[in-house]
């Protein structure tokens, strides 16, 4: 089933929305994703799809918008990078808030300034604490799949949150590769109708969205959507082996390479792993055991399933393509450190932010990091606790 | 005030499921004044009723009869803006 092609990341994610079929579209075009908005306006045109596209003026108009659409009760995409999810990032939070199941195709890029248009996660780095399911993807594949995905992730009842599904701006982006197209009608059979819940548009029962919530109740509302995002993990699971049986492709919370019977790993998101998978490849040849922790999603935040991937490594490096500004290393890094803060046996662990604003990551970086991890292993003995790889020192 | 409701019962979202309940939400309590009517002077301008900001001026067949104590916040505006040859409504201290 389906068909092999030659496609960018965002043409597949282009593709995926084709699919799909929303019943909105909002967004405002921005590099790298604009392409995935303009190829999907062309499917508008061309009569592919019945999507409503709506070229707001802004991101912040654009989340609005799709904010509006999916209240009303209609299944909603979206799509941005770098600045134009800072813009949205107050609209983030109200459609988390108000449990919209808006799926946005995201093209990381890094944030300003300095003025950068290429590749890193700072973008989704700076939406990681607002609510929304966050996918990470290391190839056009990846992207496609997990669009896809995520739509039924996003509306399941137990769920009922927004979903971003990432993919390295450029790299991915923009870079052509061979993959797979599901059958049309295969897509929609998996997705199925939009489950809707409380819609507006339901006039027979008038409702109100986005109330005053004071002392008294706004707490129970963020205890709940808490276990939404708990109730995620189960879910993402459960949708991925209905994905493999349609596709042949696994899925999981994150993938694990090699990592079975690895002395050292690497935890690294999006195309980095494919990098890393190359040089993981070379050192198994010359028998060192090396690994890869890839996460799939960071929210939610699958902190015991973790614990229980690396908790029998020796020296784990966290490599973070973006950087916290907190001065101790990275965003994933304390959270990877925290989730193996329990485990009976853990690793030594450092963090290395590369790759800001696009800055290749050679096979040589991974190979660097790989022997300090060696070292690492071998001495007990951790140099140098956080830094940065891939800079001119 | 009925029992608040846990986080297992609170619905989605906080989305209000029933429309115009703000009227089964008594806020009168939060009132330290109260306007009290003198019927025999009454002339039923319906000036309080057209300033009253919380709709608790009650008018029956075209009459002001008196006052809803459940949303009356006790504001005072319709003693203020019953003709001043007139005056009948007079603002009283809650409990006394
Ligand atoms: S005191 Fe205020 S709220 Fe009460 S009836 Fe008069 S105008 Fe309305
Ligand atoms: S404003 Fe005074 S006179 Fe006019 S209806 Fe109200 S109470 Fe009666």
């Amino acid at each position: 089933m389906g068909q092999q092609v030659a496609m960018t990341g965002n043409i597949a994610v282009a593709n995926a929305m084709r699919q799909i079929n929303p019943d909105v579209c909002a967004a405002y075009p921005i590099t790298p994703s604009t392409e995935i908005m303009q190829q999907f306006s062309n499917f508008v045109a061309d009569g592919d799809v019945k999507t409503v596209l709506v070229p707001a003026e802004s991101e912040h108009s654009a989340m609005s918008a799709c904010i509006g659409a999916a209240a009303a009760g209609g299944r909603v995409m979206t799509a941005t990078s770098s600045q134009g999810m800072a813009l949205m990032w107050e609209m983030l939070y109200i459609a988390a808030g108000n449990r919209l199941p808006i799926v946005l195709a995201m093209s990381n890029r890094a944030l300003s300034a300095p003025l950068n248009i290429h590749g890193d996660t700072s973008d989704a780095m700076g939406a990681r604490d607002s609510g929304w399911i966050q996918f990470f993807s290391e190839n056009a594949q990846e992207a496609y799949d997990n669009l896809i995905q995520a739509i039924r992730i996003a509306e399941h009842m137990d769920v009922r949150l927004p979903a971003m599904v990432g993919m390295d701006g450029f790299i991915i982006s923009h870079s052509i590769e061979s993959m797979t197209l599901l059958d049309d009608q295969a897509v929609q059979d998996f997705i199925g109708d939009c489950i809707t819940h409380m819609p507006l548009l339901d006039v027979d029962n008038p409702k109100t969205f986005g109330p005053l919530d004071l002392q008294d109740y706004y707490i129970e509302h963020k205890r709940q959507e808490y276990e939404a995002m708990k109730n995620a993990k189960g879910v993402i699971v459960e949708v991925a082996k209905e994905f493999t049986e349609l596709s042949g492709r696994e899925y999981g919370l994150f993938e694990a390479y090699a990592l079975d019977d690895a002395e050292i790993a690497i935890v690294a998101l999006n195309s980095a792993a494919g990098t890393i998978k190359t040089v993981i490849d070379e050192l198994r040849s010359t028998g060192v055991r090396a690994g890869l922790l890839k996460p799939r999603v960071f929210r939610p935040f699958p902190a015991e399933e973790i614990a229980e991937a690396l908790s029998h490594v020796k020296a784990v490096c966290v490599m973070d393509r973006a950087d916290g500004v907190n001065g101790t290393g990275g965003p994933l890094f304390p959270e990877f450190r925290s989730a193996l803060y329990d485990a009976p046996k853990r690793p030594l662990i450092i963090n290395r932010i590369f790759g800001l604003g696009g800055r290749d990551l050679g096979l040589h970086h991974v190979r660097d990091v790989y022997g300090e991890l060696q070292k690492i292993a071998g001495t007990g003995k951790i140099e140098t606790l956080a830094g940065y790889i891939t800079v001119r020192n | 005030m009925s029992r608040l409701k846990s986080w297992k019962e609170v619905p989605m979202a906080a989305v209000i499921e029933d429309a115009g309940n703000a009227e089964t939400y008594e806020t009168g309590g939060w009132r330290t004044f109260k306007p009290v009517l003198d019927k025999e002077k009454c002339i039923h301008c319906l000036t309080c009723w057209i300033s009253c900001p919380d709709t608790a001026i009650v008018v029956k067949d075209e009459k002001m009869i008196g006052f809803n104590f459940k949303h009356c916040k006790g504001c005072g505006v319709c003693a203020d803006v019953c003709p001043k040859k007139v005056t009948a409504i007079t603002m009283e201290q809650e409990g006394k």
